[in-house]
C-alpha cells in the first residue's frame, strides 16, 4: 500500500501525525504576528508607498523622469518586468511540472511558491503599465469593439502576445492557487474559535467538505491544471523572450531566446523560492516539513538550469562568432569589453560561476551557502536581462546613434517599489493562508513520514 | 416501517485512512451501500472502493479547450484579414493561413485560457462549492484528521452499527435525515 524503496530520505521529519500537520500549519493564522513582523511589515509598506509615489510622479509627470534617451528606449522598466516575470515561473514550476513528474517534495513548498509566483506577476504587470506614455489609453490594447469603425489592435505583435499571455498566466495561476487551497481554508474554517475568523474561512472554502466525489474531481482538475500550466509556464517566458528575438536587433535577434528565457526564469524563480522559505521555515517553524533535502533538491535544480543558461551563453558567443555578420560580433564584444562590461562580468560571475558549487554536496546542504547564492542568482538574472536589453541598445547599427544609459532615482524606486509591494502580499499572506498545502502534505505521511519509514523498517510492508 | 428506516443513517467515524478504506470495501462487500466518504485529503484507491464513476471534467476541458482555439482563430482572421487587412511591417494579410505564425501565441494562450477557466467553474458548480456556501461535511474533524462514513440503515440497524463497529469506526452517530 504505501511500499516506498527505503532509499529515499523522509520528507516529513519527526513523530507526526494527521493532527500535527493541521496544528503546525495553522498556527501562524492563529497566532498574533511577532514583533519582527510587523519590522519587515513596515518597511516593505514604506518601500511600496515610496513606488507609488514614483509611479504617480512618472505619470503625472512624463516617462522623461526616467533614465531613458532617444536610443535606449527599453532599460529598467522591462529590466524589471522580465526579471519579475522570471521569478514567477518557479511557482508554477513547482506546482505543476513537479506534479506530473510526481515529486512528492514538491507538496510542502508548492503552496508558497505559487504564491510568489501570483505576487511576482503583479509587480511584473505593473511595468507594461507603467512604462506606457499614455497609461490612461492602456485599455486600447483589448480587442474590444469600439466606436472607431471598431478599430482593433495588431496581432502581430510580441507586446499584444504579452498581454494574452501575462493575462493567461497570471488567471490561471491564481485558479490553480486557489482551487488548492480550498479544502485547506476549509480546515482553517471548521478550526476556528472566533467568529469572526470562522466566517471569513467560510466565505474563503466554498462550502468544502471533502466528499469522495469532490476529492476525485479535486485530483482530475489538479492534474489537467498542470498539464495546463506546464505548457502555458513555457509559452509565457517564450513570449516574453520574442520582445526581443522577433526584433531586428544584433544581440537580440536569436533563436535561442525562448528556451534560454525559461530556463533563466525556472533558475530565478527557484532562487527566489529559496530566499523565501529559508527564512519562513525558520520563523515558522517549519522546518520538519521544509526540510534540508527540499532545500538540496531545489540547489539541484538550480545547478541544472544555472548550467543550461551557462550553454546558452557560450551558444550565443559561438554563434556570435560563427554568424560572420560584424553587427552581432561587435554586440558581444561591446558586452565583454564595452561600458557595460561590469554589469556583463558580474551577469557571468553570478549566473555561469555560482551555481556550479552546488556540485558539491556539502555546500549544497547548507543552508547558509543556500541562501547567499540565492541572493547572488538573483542580482545575476536581473543583470542578464539588464545586459541583454540595454548593451543590445545602446550600441547597434548607426554608430551616430550610440549613446549610454543611466538610471534616475525614479527608475531606482519604483523597482524598490515592486520589491517592497511584493513583500507586503507576501508576508500579508503568510499571516493568514495555509502556508503549506497541508492536504497533500497529508497523503504522503504514510509513505514519506520519518515515523511511518522507521515503522516499516522494523516490520516491513504490512 | 420500511420508509422511517430507509431515513436512519449511521454515521462512522475513523481515524485512518487505511482502515476506513478496507471499512469501505467490507461494507460494500457485505451490500450495504456507502452513501458518502468525508477524509481530510484525497484517499487513494477510495472512489474506486466505493463504485464512484471516473468524472469526466477533462473532456469538458478538452473541450472548452477546443472553443478557445476556434475563438482565437475567428478573432485573429476576422481582425486582421476580413475587418482590416493592412499592411503592417510587410506582413502578408490576404489570407489568414499566410500570417498564421504570428497569431500562434494568441491561439495557444486563449485555448489555455479557456480549458482552464471553463473547467474550474465547472468543477466549482458540480461540486456546489461558491463563496459562503455552507460546510457540506456534518463533522468539523474531517478536515483535520477524522474520517467519517455515511451508510444509511438496511435491514437490522444494531447489526449494522455492530459491524461499523468491528469494521475499526472509533464513533458511531446515528442521525435521521428529513426528507
Amino acid at each position: 500500500m504505501h511500499y516506498e524503496a527505503p532509499i529515499r530520505e523522509p520528507l516529513i521529519i519527526g513523530d507526526k501525525s494527521y493532527h500535527d500537520i493541521t496544528v503546525d500549519v495553522a498556527r501562524p493564522i492563529e497566532t498574533a504576528p511577532p514583533r519582527s513582523w510587523w519590522i519587515v511589515f513596515s518597511i516593505s509598506l514604506a518601500m511600496f508607498l515610496y513606488g507609488v509615489g514614483c509611479i504617480l510622479y512618472t505619470i503625472g509627470t512624463g516617462i522623461g523622469v526616467w533614465g531613458l534617451n532617444k536610443t535606449v528606449g527599453w532599460a529598467w522598466d522591462i529590466t524589471n518586468f522580465v526579471w519579475w516575470v522570471g521569478i514567477g515561473h518557479a511557482g508554477t514550476l513547482i506546482s505543476a511540472v513537479l506534479l506530473l513528474f510526481k515529486q512528492k517534495w514538491r507538496m510542502s513548498i508548492n503552496r508558497s511558491a505559487e504564491a510568489m509566483t501570483i505576487f511576482s506577476v503583479i509587480q511584473a504587470a505593473l511595468f507594461p503599465g507603467i512604462h506606457m506614455g499614455r497609461i490612461w489609453l492602456a485599455y486600447f490594447v483589448f480587442p474590444i469593439p469600439n466606436q472607431l469603425g471598431s478599430l482593433w489592435p495588431n496581432f502581430n505583435s510580441p507586446l499584444l502576445w504579452d498581454v494574452f499571455a501575462i493575462s493567461t498566466y497570471f488567471s490561471v495561476s491564481t485558479v490553480f492557487w486557489y482551487v488548492g487551497l480550498i479544502p485547506d481554508f476549509a480546515a482553517i474554517r471548521d478550526r476556528a474559535v472566533r467568529p469572526v475568523t470562522k466566517h471569513v474561512y467560510k466565505i474563503l472554502s466554498f462550502g468544502w467538505g471533502g466528499k469522495a466525489k469532490h476529492w476525485q474531481r479535486f485530483e482530475e482538475v489538479s492534474l489537467v491544471l498542470a498539464g495546463l500550466a506546464t505548457p502555458l509556464v513555457l509559452s509565457v517566458h517564450t513570449i516574453v523572450s520574442m520582445d526581443f528575438a522577433t526584433s531586428v536587433i544584433p544581440g537580440w535577434h536569436t533563436t535561442i531566446f525562448p528556451p534560454y528565457f525559461v530556463a533563466g526564469a525556472i533558475f530565478s524563480g527557484f532562487a527566489m523560492v529559496q530566499t523565501l522559505l529559508i527564512i519562513m521555515r525558520k520563523l515558522f517553524k517549519l522546518e520538519d516539513y521544509i526540510t534540508i533535502q527540499h532545500i538540496e533538491m531545489m540547489n539541484i535544480i538550480i545547478m541544472v538550469t544555472g548550467s543550461i543558461v551557462g550553454v546558452a551563453y557560450i551558444t550565443e558567443l559561438f554563434i556570435a562568432w560563427y554568424s560572420g555578420v560584424e553587427y552581432e560580433q561587435y554586440a558581444f564584444l561591446n558586452r565583454a569589453t564595452g561600458p557595460y562590461k561590469w554589469a556583463y562580468w558580474s551577469m557571468m560571475f553570478c549566473n555561469v560561476f555560482s551555481p556550479q558549487f552546488m556540485w558539491s554536496k556539502k555546500l549544497r546542504t547548507s543552508i547558509m551557502f543556500t541562501f547567499f547564492i540565492s541572493i547572488v542568482v538573483n542580482i545575476g538574472m536581473w543583470f542578464e536581462r539588464f545586459v541583454i536589453i540595454v548593451t543590445s541598445l545602446h550600441r547597434d547599427y548607426l554608430p551616430s546613434s550610440w549613446s549610454m544609459f543611466s538610471p534616475t532615482f525614479v527608475d531606482v524606486g519604483i523597482f524598490l517599489g515592486t520589491i517592497g509591494f511584493f513583500f507586503v502580499l507576501f508576508l500579508l499572506y503568510a499571516r493568514t493562508f495555509p502556508v503549506i498545502a497541508q492536504a497533500e502534505l497529508k497523503t504522503i505521511l504514510k509513505s514519506s513520514g520519518e515515523n511511518y519509514k522507521k515503522l516499516h523498517e522494523q516490520h516491513g510492508d504490512h | 416501517m420500511a420508509t422511517t428506516e430507509s431515513k436512519q443513517i449511521i454515521r462512522a467515524l475513523y481515524d485512518d485512512d487505511d482502515v476506513i478504506l478496507k471499512a469501505v470495501k467490507d461494507t460494500r462487500a457485505k451490500g450495504y451501500h456507502v452513501n458518502e466518504v468525508y477524509s481530510p485529503f484525497p484517499i487513494h484507491g477510495l472512489d474506486h472502493a466505493m463504485g464512484l464513476k471516473p468524472t469526466r471534467i477533462a473532456i469538458a476541458a478538452f473541450l472548452y479547450g477546443l472553443t478557445g482555439l476556434i475563438v482565437a482563430i475567428v478573432m485573429t482572421w476576422g481582425m486582421m484579414n476580413a475587418d482590416w487587412p493592412q499592411n503592417i511591417g510587410g506582413k502578408p494579410s490576404m489570407t489568414w493561413i499566410q500570417n498564421m505564425p504570428a497569431f500562434v501565441p494568441i491561439m495557444f494562450e486563449l485555448t489555455v485560457f479557456f480549458a482552464a477557466h471553463a473547467m474550474v467553474w465547472t468543477y466549482f458548480a458540480v461540486n456546489k462549492l461558491y463563496p459562503g456556501a455552507d460546510a457540506q461535511n456534518p463533522d468539523p474533524r474531517t478536515t483535520d484528521d477524522k474520517f467519517l462514513m455515511e451508510v444509511p440503515v438496511k435491514g437490522d440497524r444494531d447489526e449494522l452499527i455492530e459491524f461499523l463497529k468491528s469494521s475499526g469506526a472509533i464513533e458511531i452517530n446515528e442521525v435521521t435525515e428529513n426528507a
